[in-house]
């Protein structure tokens, strides 16, 4: 899906999604059934190592490069899961846009879609939800592959 | 000992008028605040009495012999001295002004630690502390070489007094008056008795006793009691360190600076008389004085009416919240504050303090700075409702609705 889509244009997907829902309830309703919708992550990838820490909840990370080929860039595809729902929602919101995308187009795109769905302070640091953390590991990811590119 | 003046009958409207941040409204929704172990609301008193010090005598105290100076020390020495009268300490120079219960801890920690520890001594303190109950003890006891030990919690979050680990090694008691995650009014008098047998320096951390039980330094027999101001319908920033005058005297003083000076040469300091000896900088004069005016507005009003008030809120929350569908509450001992922690089967705390913020209610989620308390009970947060005076039955009912949907919401 995402090599016909831009991260911007599947950005302004999750925002159009959202743009559906009037009140609080349907919102955090929608977000708690793409959480469970996430693909889950390989019980291998639950590591300690994978766990991104937040004081409140905890999300793990995988990522795996996925190299070049003749006819496509190499790309970044995460798996993720987190032990609280909202949380997982949100993880899901951003493995969604940003998976499978080429380390460069990860790192360059600035990401607005939280804010613009009204979940911006789901993302705050005093939040300690691991979101943060996990969007910031997400980016080094990318720029650790960005040099087998 | 305070004598018994005639005072209003408890009328929780009457107090919910006094403070201004009620009217608020969250998410759309009217506030209900109901994370007062965190930090109490402030009424108006004590709002305009922190402003009025800005407005009217802003100055530095104890050092100038200007006009304004002298009100200023003037109104933070009459704080100091309800503050004594509050507690019942014997002399307004055994109260020491901090910036809240952490940095008394601190204090403490590092003072007693000089003056008493070395290698192979031990700390004791108990299974249900704060973090600031905890890491500063942790901090001296690596200092100096001793141990620090640890009161068991039962099942209904009580320390077990069948094994407490006292043992001729023992140096200091460091436990909490009530549990700011279980609410547990803890029966520090009698476990400060027997360390006193012992010869054992006690040291009470009172943060959450302070604004619900009457709180009698003297009767309790301790030697150091610390609180916020915070937490007691006073400002942030405030806080208070009693210790008895014996043995302050003895304690080397934990920062150097100003105000906490006698004299000062390159080869030697002399510290100042108590309580400056350990002030070291400014104070935080006009949150002083709003501290002084939340304890007067605090005895404005019978403090056994309002901690049976309290109480009556606690008893409605514990009987409507265990009508939700797989909810535990953590605390279950008999002699509680109006602190609730719960969790509820497949619903996890993050998700449920959401959803909840989003009805307008405040919570607190997470480990509550208690996380050798999670682990003892095998959670790995808890989602906890602190009430104060100006809540009412109603609320309660509010946040249990809340719950209810936010749960159905998550299964």
């Amino acid at each position: 899906m995402s090599t016909t889509t831009t991260l911007a244009q599947a950005q302004q997907e999750v925002v159009d999604e959202f743009a559906l829902f009037s009140d609080w309830q349907d919102r955090y309703e929608h977000l708690i059934e793409l959480g469970k919708d996430l693909p889950v992550i390989a019980p291998e990838k639950k590591t300690e190592e994978n766990i991104v820490r937040g004081c409140q909840s905890r999300v793990w990370l995988s990522a795996e490069y996925r190299a070049s080929t003749p006819l496509s860039a190499g790309t970044v595809h995460f798996t993720a899961d987190s032990d609280a729902m909202i949380t997982k929602g949100l993880v899901a919101l951003l493995v969604r846009v940003l998976n499978d995308r080429t380390p460069q187009e990860i790192l360059n795109t600035p990401l607005t879609f939280i804010d613009a769905i009204g979940l911006r302070e789901h993302l705050s640091p005093n939040r300690s939800n691991g979101l943060v953390a996990m969007l910031d590991q997400m980016k080094r990811y990318a720029l650790a592959y960005s040099s087998k590119s | 000992m305070k004598t018994a003046a005639v005072k209003p009958a408890f009328d929780v409207a009457e107090i919910r008028a006094q403070f201004p941040i009620l009217k608020e409204l969250v998410h759309g929704k009217p506030l209900v605040y109901f994370d007062n172990a965190a930090t109490s609301q402030k009424p108006r008193r004590v709002i305009k009495a922190e402003s009025a010090y800005y407005a009217t005598i802003n100055a530095n105290v104890h050092r100038g012999v200007h006009t304004l100076s002298t009100k200023a020390t003037e109104a933070q020495e009459a704080a100091r001295e309800t503050i004594r009268r509050h507690i019942y300490a014997r002399h307004a120079h055994e109260v020491i002004f901090t910036s809240g219960t952490t940095a008394s801890m601190n204090l403490a920690a590092f003072s007693l630690g000089q003056l008493l520890l070395k290698k192979g001594d031990e700390v004791l303190i108990s299974g249900m502390e704060h973090h600031a109950n905890i890491v500063p003890w942790q901090l001296a006891c690596e200092r100096h070489g001793a141990k620090l030990k640890v009161i068991p919690i039962t099942d209904s979050g009580e320390w077990d007094l069948t094994h407490v680990p006292f043992s001729d090694k023992t140096r200091v008691l460091a436990v909490s008056h009530v549990s700011n995650t279980l609410g547990t009014i803890n029966p520090v008098k009698q476990l400060i008795a027997e360390a006193k047998k012992r010869g054992i320096t006690t040291v009470v951390d009172g943060a959450q006793a302070i604004a619900h039980l009457d709180v009698d330094v003297q009767d309790l027999g301790c030697d150091l009691y610390a609180f916020s101001g915070h937490k007691a319908y006073g400002p942030t920033g405030t806080g208070v360190l009693y210790g008895r005058e014996e043995l302050l005297e003895r304690m080397p003083p934990w920062q150097g600076g100003g105000e906490m000076i006698d004299t000062v040469t390159f080869e030697k300091t002399t510290y100042a008389k108590l309580p400056f000896k350990f002030e070291a900088g400014t104070p935080h004069i006009a949150g002083i004085i709003g501290l002084g005016e939340a304890i007067r507005w605090m005895e404005d009003y019978d403090k056994a009416a309002m901690a049976a008030y309290e109480h009556t809120l606690l008893e409605h929350a514990t009987k409507v919240l265990l009508t939700i569908d797989g909810l535990r509450i953590i605390g279950t001992a008999k002699e509680k504050v109006g602190v609730i922690s719960f969790v509820i089967d497949g619903v996890h705390h993050y998700d449920l303090g959401t959803l909840l913020d989003q009805q307008g209610i405040a919570v607190r989620t997470g480990h509550h700075c208690t996380q050798p308390l999670m682990e003892r009970f095998g959670v790995s947060g808890t989602t906890r409702a602190s009430f104060a005076c100006f809540n009412t039955l109603e609320e309660i009912d509010s946040m249990v609705a809340a719950t209810k949907k936010a749960v159905k919401m998550l299964r």
